[in-house]
């Protein structure tokens, strides 16, 4: 057994728990543990230039691989700084553990030089927290913390370490914890039998079924498995904004989104629909819109490890606690087993009013304007990047367009802020993805608002080498309160618009980066191909969209599923 | 409607705060909350009561259960059990009134557990409800000071919360 000091444990247990880089930022409270890591080269360090940036650069990586992401982060200001990340990931069930300084244990509750007390303030977005209390303690509470965020229903754990554990000096006994237990958690291993049968009997009865498929199907790797049982049943799936990707969106069975920015077909299906299958998907309420009037004649089935999640808005008629994979993997062995099969006509004429509601909107927009419309800069860079890529994205109406229009095929590969929206994400966030993954394409897809929250981070960008693609769908507003400005007060743009741009040329020149600019349409596939092609170098895309353009469909606020704004002169 | 919810959690610092910290920032409400170690000193027993629609409550216990400190909770209220609370009040009673207070004290089956030439200050057990009631035939007197410990309960019968 080795003797070695907090500092030092902290780097060995990363490196035997398979980390491989951690993010962060250094300070004070933190400096032993630094110290630690420069005398190692197992587990590499990635320098940002602000430590919210550190949060979604873990963010990402988790968000791309199904693996929590690490955040190592001084005291005080340092851990403040993290408060959004982790509250992001808090939002979207994300794994992720950040590894805060702190003051001298010794000197906790005296107002100590960057002190905070940071157990206190992440304790509403944490999953759950730690304080070392004992330096040979650390690496069973690195386990646990580890456990815990990648376990069950993922989420952020704070591990607060006061500096005098980590003295270089002062040495214990480290063996790697092959094992942990926790009597307080053990998340459910299987969904109960009797209600998978019970489901299955509903599926197969019903006549205008729903696939309802969030977040946790990509988290929970479930994703194979219900693209199997949807077209096994040949059943129509939707995803919400964070389940993009788990059904590919290029197959006919998709019927896109749903929710505020849902397709038509999509929240009509749902709104009409006799039996909703939810896995993974918590019933926000940026999908349900009014909870009194969600889907009036539906049975609910409701497959979440998290029983929180289930009956929270909405009454489920099925519950199902338990991981998707298992879940799903029963239900269709007990699919496989049943005697009966699911009624051809009732589904063939469901299909049938479906294709009738594809027709209505169908995802158009004004395709004759001079102008770019985002929407045709987000199918120019699906078409660039074979619709193959890595895409985070920011917050706002580019981050919807990029939602409704890059049609994900596979799960992992659409990276953005959910639950708390959180501009200034999609940048570290691509990079936590590159990092990792140097051999894929990259995108950040943002707005000229969100994209100056982090873009201190274009510097980590050089000093690591990470060529990902920034594509800015320029508006010169921010867009998405813009609309809400356009549609509830009269147009007035309240500090909605972007003044004094930086010339974004300059800026990549600033930084080192390349720069290509897109004004007109018919320069957007040779542009964007332009920008692709520069494999090995960050590009910002600036391309100069429709200032005037709105996120359709949307939905009635107070409405029910199927009340939709359809354009800026049509609602249902 | 009100219920009786008792856990058991572990006996480490920052562990009533998450649980308290739960309550506000879900929008829960707490009636009455105490909590003190137990007879494993590894644990300790919460009790709290809260008022909220069946969906409420099951969305307290369940997020209740989430928190990594709890080991167990049940809602005494779904079954049979026994309630308790202590009340300790201090009454100005001279005169004519010392009398009349004592005889409520006994009517309650409460002690009185101190005393001047002017004041008793007395304790009360019993359900929450019997506390009230206490407190309302008190009447007229001069209270000086109420003081609660919040509603502690147990199952009745073989059931028990434990590990
Ligand atoms: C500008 C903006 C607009 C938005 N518009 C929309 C919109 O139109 N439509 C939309 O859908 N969303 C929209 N959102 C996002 C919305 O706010 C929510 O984040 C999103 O709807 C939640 O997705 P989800 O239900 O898949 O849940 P998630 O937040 O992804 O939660 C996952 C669920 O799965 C469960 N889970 C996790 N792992 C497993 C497992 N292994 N097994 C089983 N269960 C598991 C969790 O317990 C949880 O209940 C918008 C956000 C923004 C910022
Ligand atoms: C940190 C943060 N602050 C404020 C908001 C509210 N908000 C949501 S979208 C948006 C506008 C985003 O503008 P931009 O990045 O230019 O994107 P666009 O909508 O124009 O595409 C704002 C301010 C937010 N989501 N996050
Ligand atoms: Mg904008």
């Amino acid at each position: 057994m080795d003797l070695l000091s907090g500092g030092e444990m902290i780097a060995r247990f990363l490196k035997d728990e398979g980390v491989e880089y951690i993010y962060g930022y250094p300070g004070g409270a933190a400096l032993h543990i630094y110290d630690a890591l420069h005398r190692q080269n197992d587990v590499k360090h990635v320098l940002v230039r602000h430590e919210q940036a550190a949060t979604h650069m873990a963010d990402g990586y988790a968000r791309a691989t199904g693996k929590p992401g690490v955040v190592l982060v001084t005291s005080g200001p340092g851990a403040t700084n993290t408060v959004t990340g982790i509250a992001t990931a808090f939002m979207d069930s994300i794994p992720m553990v950040v590894i805060c300084g702190q003051v001298m244990s010794y000197l906790i509750g005296e107002d100590a030089f960057q002190e905070t007390d940071m157990i206190g303030v992440s304790r509403p977005i944490v999953k759950h927290s730690f304080t070392v209390k004992h330096p040979a303690d650390i690496p069973m509470i690195l386990k646990k913390a580890f456990h815990i965020a990648s376990t069950g229903r993922p989420g952020p754990v704070v591990v607060d370490i006061p500096k005098d554990m980590t003295m270089p000096n002062e040495k214990y006994e480290y063996k790697y914890p092959e094992s942990v237990s926790l009597r307080s958690y053990n998340p459910p291993a299987k969904g109960h039998s009797g209600q998978i049968k019970k489901a299955v009997d509903l599926l197969i009865a019903a006549k205008r079924p729903m696939i309802y498929a969030g977040g946790g199907v990509i988290m929970g790797g479930g994703a194979d498995l219900l693209t199997k049982l949807a077209q096994q049943l040949g059943y129509p799936v939707t995803n919400t904004l964070m389940g993009l990707g788990g059904y590919p969106a290029t197959d006919d069975q998709f019927v896109g989104m749903l929710g505020m920015h849902g397709s038509y077909e999509a929240n009509m299906a749902m709104h009409h629909s006799d039996l909703i299958l939810a896995v993974g998907a918590r019933f926000d309420d940026r999908v349900t819109n009014d909870p009194d009037k969600f889907c009036p004649g539906a049975k609910i089935i409701h497959i979440d490890i998290d029983p929180a999640s289930i009956s929270k808005t909405i009454r489920a008629d099925v519950p199902i606690v338990g991981p998707v994979r298992q879940v799903l993997e029963e239900m269709l062995t007990v699919i496989d087993e049943a005697p009966a099969r699911s009624n051809k006509e009732a589904i063939g004429n469901w299909w049938k009013q479906i294709n009738e509601w594809r027709k209505v909107h169908g995802g158009r927009y004004d395709t004759t304007s001079d102008k770019i419309k985002p929407q045709a800069a987000v199918e120019a860079c699906w078409r660039a990047t074979n619709g193959d890529a890595f895409v985070a994205s920011d917050v706002g109406q580019h981050q919807m367009f990029t939602a409704q229009y890059y049609k994900f095929a596979k799960p992992y590969r659409w990276i953005n802020s959910g639950g708390l929206g959180t501009m200034g994400f999609g940048l570290p966030a691509a990079m936590g993805v590159k990092m990792n993954m140097p051999e894929e394409t990259v995108v950040c897809v943002t707005g000229e608002g969100s994209i100056q929250m982090n873009i201190q981070e274009l510097s980590t960008c050089l000093q690591y080498g990470l060529p990902v693609k920034i594509l800015c769908l320029n508006n010169g507003y921010l867009g998405m309160v813009r609309q809400w400005q356009d549609m509830n007060y009269e147009g007035r743009h309240s500090n909605s618009y972007m003044d004094s741009l930086p010339d974004f040329k300059m800026l990549m020149q600033a930084y080192r980066h390349e720069y290509v600019e897109i004004r007109t349409k018919d320069e957007l596939d040779s542009k964007m191909a332009e920008a692709f092609a520069m494999k090995d170098k960050l590009v910002f895309i600036n391309c100069f969209v429709d200032p005037e353009e709105h996120v359709y469909p949307m939905q009635v606020p107070r409405g029910a599923m199927r009340d939709m704004f359809l354009s800026k002169t049509e609602r249902t | 409607m009100r219920h009786i919810i008792s856990v058991l959690m572990e006996n480490e610092p920052g562990a009533l705060s998450r649980v308290v910290g739960l309550f506000s920032q879900r929008n829960f409400n707490i009636e009455t909350l105490n909590v003190a170690p137990t007879d494993d000193p590894t644990l300790s027993r919460l009790t709290l009561t809260t008022f909220g629609s069946d969906q409420v409550v099951e969305q307290i216990t369940k997020q209740l259960n989430k928190l990594i400190d709890v080991v167990k909770l049940v809602d005494l209220t779904e079954g049979q059990h026994i309630e308790r609370e202590m009340m300790l009040v201090k009454v100005r009673a001279s005169g004519a009134q010392r009398a009349e207070v004592k005889r409520t004290v006994d009517i309650f089956r409460g002690n009185i557990i101190d005393m001047t030439p002017s004041i008793y200050t007395v304790q009360v057990v019993g359900e929450s409800d019997k506390l009230d009631g206490f407190l309302l035939a008190l009447g007229g007197t001069h209270v000086l000071e109420v003081v609660r410990t919040g509603v502690s309960g147990i199952a009745r019968g073989e059931k028990t919360l434990s590990l």
